[in-house]
């Protein structure tokens, strides 16, 4: 009972707010801040990149093919002398917007779907478990070629090629990574729900909806920024690999996946087409889950070791 | 014991009917018609086309087709390839074996990096060799299997000339010469898959373990006088491996898209590349019935590591 008594450091800053201690947990994680910079230089660059940098990403020029980095192509060119930066730039916006919106559909999907299976007490719970547990034992990128290869004309006729692929890449990564949200939103749900304070507002009258609303889910949103932070990092590696194997955007829409699907074949002479967009994924998801585990240890105060 | 596996052989089955039910829903919404081909030819009469369609029961009702599609998936009649003109499950069985081959090679290569390297670094917590692993674990799983590959080509077959990046099945030599190119073509598809494998297990089995290594039994073991390593090996590896058993098999959807990738790029002859290959053709049969073995496979590997959890933790088996 010894420990029970002993003043913990944090006491003596009881006037930071929650956030500004969040903050402070969050940067003691120096990978994550790390993370967190690189995240913002490569946002920051596809962005407004393209402002500074005015190439056109489809100029084909046949006397600079497969070129290595030089002042006029920092990045190289392709083998139609395109320029890689260009294109990367532009890649990388649909990558990120990707990897972003496709965690806004999981993250929603399993909120609601971890939220009614929590809050209900009778079959709907166990049936939506059930869906999660089989969703779970799917497998994922199969399942992904398959829908993909299913409904992309039909969709790239309602949206057009570009937008049509990305409503589809966006609906089918995200419908597939919901699941383990669903589980931490339900576990929190269950715990949540029996607590004094849930209770206090139920005894004054509060509908489900304003229980789940204003009491529950502000206290459950911890665990599901963390997983909705790795998620998007899943989303571009599955964006990625996608447009890896040749079965995500069209080719003229250079993702950094697709980028890399049309740099393979040259190797051996032209490593750096290969080599850039490569990196650029592996910074972006390495930057993304090290930002995960920084919110982990900033968000979650029980956590001891 | 033996009630727990027949109960966890009962969920199972449910499962894969539920995996089957949402396979051939997304085949019954695809927009697009085996036999449209027929309707457009203007060679066949427009009643043979529907005397076809009648014969393939393609205009009955959707549960009717789910269950004539389910019994004849259950009978082994898995259809004809349209590209390759021969039958379907003989197809995936030629393949079937490389890509278990790889997978479980890549997968024993991943824990023989993972236990090793996970258990000491749980032993020093914090310590510099934690911290390292700790990181070199994230990059590993940060690096794309995609990515991981190309720069194995890059280095190993490109610049220094050592491994065949192309992965052939008629090795010019006989004997040891011919076991010798076998591995030699395996390595960097099975170090890509291991690699990536091994980076979350190093992570799994350290956190396990720190879970373990703070229990009461560990500090009586260690009150006892056994030494640090016995009390790690005997005590303290026993218990934490249960939670590792589970989170492999979870991992299993995820090793079969990491396989499908590197035998993608390395050209090797497995199911997930035969996937590809039919969906780049337009070869429905194929690329639903190898879809359905993946999902067989990661229902069968879930069903392995919940019989052997309930061997290595009776607890569970006797609730």
């Amino acid at each position: 009972m010894a420990g029970l008594t002993l003043a913990s450091p944090s006491v003596e800053r009881r006037a930071s707010s929650p956030w500004r201690e969040t903050w402070r947990r969050y940067c003691r994680h120096k990978l994550a801040v790390v993370g967190a910079v690189l995240l913002l230089i490569l946002v920051a660059a596809v962005v407004f990149g393209p402002f500074f940098w005015h190439v056109s990403i489809n100029d084909i020029d046949f006397n600079a093919t497969l070129q290595g980095p030089s002042l006029a192509h920092p990045f190289g060119t392709d083998d139609l002398g395109q320029d890689l930066l260009a294109r990367m730039l532009y890649g990388g916006r649909i990558s990120l917007a990707v990897g972003l919106a496709a965690m806004m559909v999981s993250v929603i999907v399993g909120t609601l779907v971890g939220a009614l299976a929590g809050m209900s007490r009778g079959a709907l719970g166990h049936a939506l478990m059930w869906l999660t547990d089989l969703f779970l034992s799917l497998p994922q990128l199969p399942l992904l070629l398959l829908l993909i290869y299913l409904f992309r004309d039909q969709l790239k006729a309602v949206f057009g090629p570009e937008g049509g692929i990305f409503i589809l890449i966006v609906l089918v990564i995200g419908g597939l990574r919901w699941m383990p949200v669903a589980r931490l939103v339900r576990a929190q749900f269950l715990s949540l729900r029996e607590k004094e304070f849930v209770e206090a507002a139920r005894a004054i009258g509060a509908s489900p909806t304003r229980q789940v609303v204003r009491h529950i889910l502000p206290n459950a949103l911890g665990p599901v920024i963390i997983a909705g932070t790795i998620d998007v990092a899943a989303a571009i590696i599955a964006e990625s690999t996608l447009s890896f194997l040749g079965l995500g955007f069209p080719p003229d829409t250079p993702t950094w996946g697709r980028l890399l699907y049309d740099a393979k074949d040259y190797l051996d002479i032209s490593a750096h087409w290969a080599l850039f967009p490569g990196a650029a994924i592996f910074i972006a998801v390495m930057a993304i889950n090290f930002i995960g585990d920084g919110l982990r240890d900033a968000l979650d105060a029980r956590r001891v070791v | 014991m033996r009630q727990y596996i027949l109960r966890r052989l009962l969920i199972a089955i449910p499962s894969l009917l539920g995996i089957s039910l949402v396979l051939f829903t997304v085949l019954a919404l695809a927009p697009g018609d085996p036999f449209s081909d027929l309707a457009t030819n203007p060679n066949v009469p427009p009643e043979v086309g529907l005397a076809l369609r009648a014969k393939f029961g393609l205009d009955d009702p959707l549960y009717l087709r789910y269950l004539h599609w389910l019994v004849a998936m259950a009978q082994g009649d898995w259809g004809f390839s349209f590209v390759s003109r021969v039958n379907v499950d003989t197809l995936i069985l030629q393949r079937l074996p490389t890509t278990l081959y790889v997978i479980g090679s890549a997968q024993l290569v991943a824990l023989l990096i993972a236990i090793p390297v996970g258990v000491y670094a749980a032993t020093r917590p914090y310590s510099i060799f934690d911290q390292i692993a700790n990181t070199l674990a994230f990059i590993g799983f940060s690096l794309p299997t995609f990515f991981t590959g190309i720069l194995f080509i890059l280095i190993f077959s490109v610049k220094l000339d050592w491994l065949p990046f192309v992965y052939t099945t008629d090795i010019n030599a006989t004997g040891i010469g011919w076991l010798g190119e076998e591995i030699r073509q395996a390595i960097m598809p099975v170090m890509v898959l291991a690699l990536f494998q091994g980076a979350s297990l190093t992570r799994f089995v350290r956190s396990a373990m720190l879970d373990v290594i703070r229990l009461d039994y560990v500090t009586t073991a260690r009150a006892k006088g056994l030494g640090q390593r016995r009390v790690i090996i005997k005590h303290v590896m026993r218990n934490a491996m249960i939670p590792v058993v589970t989170l492999i098999a979870l991992q299993m959807p995820a090793v079969f898209g990491g396989a499908i990738v590197t035998e993608q790029i390395f050209r090797v002859p497995g199911i997930g590349s035969l996937l590809i290959s039919s969906i780049l053709s337009n070869d429905t049969p194929v690329v639903m019935a190898v879809t359905f073995v993946f999902a067989c496979l990661v229902v069968l590997f879930n069903l392995i590591a919940d019989v052997l959890y309930g061997w290595l933790d009776p607890r569970i088996s006797f609730r």
